[in-house]
C-alpha cells in the first residue's frame, strides 16, 4: 500500500491545534476578563502600542505563523467533522475547507506585508 | 437470596431458518452476582440449546464473550445484570457480518491483525548469551498499556470509520502495531509503515475516539493512532526533506519474526 500524503494536511492541522491550545487562553484572559474587570488599563491595548507590537518583524511573522496554522486546523477539523456527520464528499468538502484555508493565508500575507 | 426476573432480548439469526436477524426473549430468573453471560449460559443450559455464542475465560482475559448489550459493545462476562434494567438486549458485535446468532464473522480482522506484523522485528539478532533481551522498566512502561488488547473487537463495532469503509485497518490493529513500533526491542517501524501510513491505516481515522471509550482493557487505540501520526508525519517531512532518505523508522537489515 502507498503511504498517505495526509501528513502534508495533519500536520498543519496538529500546529494549528497545538498553537491555537496555548495562546487562545490567553488572548481570552487579556482581551476577554483582564482589560473588562480592570486588571490591564485600557490603554495599555491602545491602537499604537499594539500596532508597534505587531508591525515589528517578528511580530508580523508571529501573527502570520499563528493565523495561518490556526486557518489550516480549522480546515482540516470542519473537513472531518463534516465526514462524521455523514456527509460523504470528500472532494467538494476539501475544496472548500481547504480553499478558505489558503485564501486566509494568501491574505494573511497581504496584509501582515501592508501594515 | 433473593431472586429477580429479568428479560433477555437476543437478536438471533440461523441462516437455514431466519432470512434476517430477529429478536428472540427469554425470561430468565437471575442471580445478584450474574453477568450477562451467566444468563446466556443459563438459557442455553436449561431453555433453548440452540442459543449461538462464543465464550471461554468467564473473566475478562479472553476476549471471546465481546457483544452489543444495551447498544454499547461490551465483554458480557464484565457487565453485571445488577447494573441494567429489567429488559437487556443483547446484540453480536456491529460492523461484522453476522455467523450465527451472536458470533459475527472474524475474518477481516484476523487479516488485518496479520498484515501490520505484530511481532518484534529487530535490527540485530539478540546480543545477549541467554538468548533475551535487556529491556528498562521504562521502556516496558512505553508499550505495555498497548499490549494488553485481548482482540474483543468492542472498538471495531463502535469505530464509525470502520462501519463506512471496511478496508480500514481499525482500532485495535493499529493500536498492535503502535504497541511494536514503541518497543525498544523493535525496529520494523518502517516495514509497518507501508500499511500503517497508508490512506487506509491511521489516516483513515478521525479521532472520534469512542474505540477507547468502549476499550475494556484501556487500551486506549485512538491515543495510539494520534502518536502514530505524529511520527509518520516527522517521517513524511523527513522523507521529503532529506532526499534519497527514503524510508525512516529504523532500516531493517536481516532478522524479521523472532518471538512475540
Amino acid at each position: 500500500m502507498a503511504r498517505s500524503n495526509k501528513p502534508i494536511v495533519w500536520g498543519l492541522f496538529a500546529a494549528g491545534g497545538t498553537v491555537t491550545a496555548f495562546l487562545v487562553p490567553v488572548l481570552v484572559l487579556i482581551l476577554g476578563l483582564a482589560v473588562p474587570l480592570g486588571f490591564l488599563s485600557p490603554t495599555d491595548l491602545s491602537y499604537d502600542r499594539v500596532f508597534m507590537v505587531v508591525a515589528h518583524p517578528l511580530g508580523r511573522l508571529v501573527l502570520l505563523g499563528f493565523l495561518t496554522v490556526s486557518l489550516w486546523h480549522a480546515a482540516h477539523r470542519t473537513r472531518t467533522t463534516v465526514h462524521d456527520l455523514g456527509i460523504h464528499s470528500d472532494r467538494t468538502t476539501m475544496l472548500i475547507c481547504y480553499g478558505v484555508a489558503a485564501l486566509g493565508t494568501v491574505l494573511a500575507v497581504i496584509f501582515l506585508l501592508r501594515l | 437470596m433473593s431472586e429477580r426476573q429479568i428479560t433477555l432480548e437476543v437478536l438471533r439469526y440461523r441462516p437455514e431458518l431466519d432470512d434476517e436477524p430477529v429478536i428472540q426473549s427469554y425470561i430468565v430468573p437471575v442471580q445478584e452476582e450474574w453477568v450477562v453471560l451467566d444468563v446466556l449460559n443459563y438459557i442455553k443450559d436449561n431453555i433453548d440449546r440452540t442459543l449461538s455464542y462464543r465464550w471461554s475465560c468467564h473473566m475478562s482475559v479472553c476476549g471471546s464473550c465481546g457483544m452489543v448489550i444495551n447498544n454499547t459493545p461490551m465483554l458480557s462476562c464484565k457487565a453485571f445484570v445488577r447494573d441494567f434494567p429489567d429488559t437487556i438486549r443483547v446484540e453480536p458485535l456491529h460492523n461484522f457480518p453476522i455467523e450465527r446468532d451472536l458470533v459475527v464473522v472474524l475474518d477481516d480482522f484476523m487479516k488485518k491483525m496479520t498484515v501490520v506484523k505484530p511481532y518484534l522485528i529487530p535490527k540485530e539478532p539478540v546480543a545477549e548469551v541467554d538468548g533475551t533481551y535487556k529491556q528498562t522498566s521504562g521502556q516496558l512502561k512505553r508499550f505495555k498499556p498497548y499490549a494488553m488488547c485481548i482482540n474483543c473487537l468492542a472498538c471495531y463495532s463502535v469505530c464509525p470509520q470502520y462501519a463506512l469503509n471496511e478496508g480500514f485497518v481499525g482500532p485495535a490493529a493499529l493500536a498492535l502495531a503502535h504497541r511494536y513500533n514503541v518497543d525498544s526491542r523493535d525496529q520494523g517501524r518502517s516495514v509497518r509503515e507501508d500499511v500503517v501510513a497508508s490512506n487506509e491505516g491511521i489516516w483513515e481515522c478521525t479521532f472520534v475516539g469512542a474505540c477507547s471509550e468502549v476499550c475494556p482493557k484501556h487500551v486506549d487505540p485512538a491515543a495510539a493512532i494520534q502518536q502514530t501520526k505524529i511520527a509518520s508525519t516527522m517521517d513524511y517531512f523527513m522523507d521529503k526533506l532529506l532526499l534519497g532518505k527514503k524510508k525512516s523508522g529504523g532500516v531493517v537489515k536481516q532478522v524479521e519474526g523472532g518471538g512475540a
